[in-house]
């Protein structure tokens, strides 16, 4: 990649406009804690709702007539993969863009409270839907079984309620961009930008399977609907996803992680060229949770394990600038043995000890990845619960553990009041709770898939069969972890409630690391979204043109609505 | 740009490593055929009961000790129901939903496929180890889904 020498880089990468840095304006304040307030609400729900069913799959419990397995695992998936993660995703990356850019935009802002209301409407709508049992169809809403009307309406509601917060975050970047010409975005604001040009990838998608092929069908304005497409469609939102949570994670990680420590960023270009391929490359991601899928020919489907796999490339240069990130930090404290500089890393410091348990799970979670897309190994595992262990170490790990770190600068920076020792305390023993119990759950889920045991199942000995039975011990496991999540959780909020209202006053500081060294600044080019925008859409065309014309020229007579009470 | 030499070898060997492992699952795919389930034929959902394929789900012999067996995956139960087979026997499924998506998944085999509504899925296993297999639904499929399964038993 070439340098562009004639072009002095004024404004380096993390650079931070030092108005900003005295603290953000009031109305970014409220935008922000709105969003972090809606994704609490989220946490406290679906963490309850995966306790009933760990106690409900393993036996310890059976639930009212009233309300259904199935509609605690619909309220889990939706209040965990849809509303926290992009709440709290929102309310992060805009206090911290607002921080590093000196402020959001006036129409940020108004685009930002047009797309909260829109998603915390969608949200009110599907979770009164799954409440009362209308809506058991589970957060992937496969079809052709069908959910209450204004689930869809309700689903459709939260997307372009995110979409409207991704205008949100481009005006104000590019506002940035125009008044500064010559400058490179500072690292914190590329990584907020990645993560919404991602959202829009994943949101046309879901966007066109929502509102062009689902509503239409289940008002019963169209008879039939092709399931293929559908299930296309919604991976290629549903993978996407899981990228737009992991961006948003290592944006901390890269960013604020080498404040924390006292250190600086390892490499400003590499960080941009890891966000780039992850966002390039990320879409056709989604096709291998489609391997054993009819009417996809085998050729396809290798394709498509090819460009799964490139999102691998982005998580090896991560995993080596993170460490050598640390190493540097402490051979700068004078640290000259060879692992010396692990000793001098702020273990106690819940920012940091969050993070780097985050990190550590991230290595047995991303093998785990590996194993699931690689083609015809993925008949061993697929749909079993080892699928949902994965599920528990990625999300419910690495990237909430990557939250909850977060919210302990995040949530006093916004409240204008500081840690004490004691919170710091309690957060640190919050994380070796939560990484216990997920160590424990997600262990004895990925065991028992390997035993056979399916995912997205009640409680049943399927008649004493004694494959069942084997996985009772399990079960039990799984449901032991859930107990100590729960105990996480409570934690947690209790740990919130006092850094948003009870901590005292002070001033916390948004960590953005500092770059490292001039050589390491990226070319202005990578500022350049069209670019990135355009490589993204030809490898998502690899993956999808074929596929989406085979379904839509494949005569699929499609099938009418089954619905789930 | 400037890329520490550490990370290039890095880069480089994991790439590497990367590059092999989707060698052997090529080689896997292509040359020794064990692809995953991936039937292309379509069959209108509405008419599976009706269908030539579907109208008879009895085990048939097609050859020595190999067999062939329509089953319908449908809300909450696979029909026919309940299957014995000698051991050693290889028995081509072919499955088909008249209604919602499901899985079919056989524990203790590495038989695992979706069978999606508008479309044929086809699995085929050596049974050599004598057993009762249980067979199940593995993508949920409404209220009753977690009754869905059924025994084949290898003798």
């Amino acid at each position: 990649m070439a340098h562009i020498n004639e072009t002095p880089i004024l404004h380096k990468g993390t650079a931070v406009n030092d108005d900003a840095a005295a603290g953000i304006t009031g109305r970014d304040i409220r935008l922000s804690a709105a969003n972090l307030f809606i994704a609490f609400i989220a946490l406290l729900i679906g963490g309850f709702a995966g306790l009933l069913q760990g106690l409900v799959r393993s036996g310890f419990f059976e639930l009212p007539s009233w309300i259904s397995y199935y509609a605690l695992l619909t309220a889990h998936g939706v209040m965990f993969i849809l509303v926290l993660s992009s709440f709290f995703s929102i309310g992060y990356l805009y206090a911290g863009t607002s921080r590093v850019l000196g402020g959001l935009a006036n129409k940020t802002i108004a685009f930002g409270w047009a797309g909260f209301a829109l998603m915390t409407t969608g949200t009110l709508i599907a979770a009164f839907l799954i409440v009362t049992g209308n809506a058991n169809v589970l957060y992937t809403f496969y079809t052709p079984m069908q959910a209450h009307p204004w689930f869809y309406i309700g689903l459709a509601l939260i997307v372009v309620g995110i979409l409207l917060n991704c205008i949100g975050m481009f005006i104000t970047y590019q506002s940035w961009r125009k008044r500064n010409p010559g400058k490179l975005t500072p690292l914190f604001a590329f990584f907020a930008n990645a993560v919404f040009v991602l959202w829009v990838f994943a949101s046309l998608f879901i966007a066109v399977f929502v509102i062009a092929m689902v509503i239409p069908w289940a008002f019963g304005w169209v008879a039939t609907i092709d399931p293929m497409m559908g299930r296309t469609l919604f991976w290629a939102f549903g993978h996407t996803l899981v990228n737009i949570w992991m961006l948003t994670s290592i944006s901390a990680w890269y960013v604020a992680m080498p404040k924390i420590i006292g250190g600086k960023v390892f490499s400003d270009s590499l960080a941009r060229v890891a966000v780039v391929i992850l966002v390039v490359a990320n879409v056709p991601g989604g096709f291998h949770h489609q391997i054993l899928d009819p009417g996809l020919s085998v050729n396809v489907k290798f394709l498509h394990v090819i460009q799964t796999f490139m999102i691998i490339f982005p998580s090896l240069m991560t995993a080596f600038a993170m460490l050598a990130t640390m190493e540097r930090t402490g051979r700068a404290k004078g640290v000259t043995s060879l692992l010396g500089w692990w000793k001098t890393l702020p273990w106690s410091d819940a920012r940091f000890f969050a993070l780097i348990v985050a990190m550590f799970a991230y290595i047995p979670a991303g093998l785990g990845g590996i194993i699931n897309a690689s083609n015809q190994i993925n008949q061993v595992v697929h749909n079993s619960i080892w699928v949902t262990g994965h599920l528990h170490l990625t999300v419910g790990t690495t990237v909430i553990l990557t939250f909850f770190g977060i919210s302990y600068w995040l949530i006093p920076y916004l409240s204008g009041r500081k840690m004490t020792p004691t919170i710091n305390r309690l957060a640190v023993a919050q994380t070796v709770i939560w990484a216990s119990g997920m160590l424990l759950m997600s262990g004895a889920m990925h065991i028992n898939g390997l035993l056979g045991s399916p995912r997205r199942t009640a409680n049943t000995s399927y008649n004493g069969h004694s494959a069942a039975a084997d996985w009772a011990m399990y079960e039990m496991l799984m449901a032991m972890g859930g107990v100590i999540l729960v105990v996480g959780i409570i934690l947690l909020v209790y740990i919130w409630a006092q850094l948003a209202f009870f901590a005292p006053k002070g001033k916390t500081d948004f960590p953005i690391g500092e770059d490292y060294s001039p050589s390491d600044a990226s070319p202005l080019f990578m500022d350049r979204w069209s670019i990135w925008m355009a490589l993204a859409t030809v490898s998502v065309a690899i993956a999808y043109i074929i596929p989406l014309i085979d379904f839509a020229s494949g005569h699929n007579p499609g099938s009418p609505p089954f619905l789930m009470p | 740009m400037h890329i520490h030499r550490y990370e290039k070898l890095w880069l480089i060997i994991g790439s590497l490593i990367l590059a092999v492992f989707l060698g052997i699952l090529a080689f896997q795919t292509f040359f020794l055929e064990m692809g995953p389930p991936s039937h292309a034929e379509m069959i209108d959902p509405q008419t599976v009961r009706e269908s030539e394929i579907f109208a008879d789900t009895e085990l048939k012999e097609i050859g020595d000790n190999e067999y062939e067996i329509a089953i319908i995956a449908e809300m909450f139960a696979f029909q026919p129901g309940d299957l014995e087979i000698p051991a050693g026997a290889t028995v081509h499924f072919t499955l088909a939903s008249p209604d919602v998506t499901h899985g079919f998944k056989i524990t203790d085999t590495n038989v695992n496929v979706m069978v999606v509504p508008g479309h044929i899925s086809k699995v085929s296993h050596t049974f050599d180890e004598p057993g009762e297999y249980l067979i199940l639904c593995n993508e949920y499929c409404g209220l009753g889904h977690e009754f869905m399964a059924n025994t084949i038993t290898v003798k």
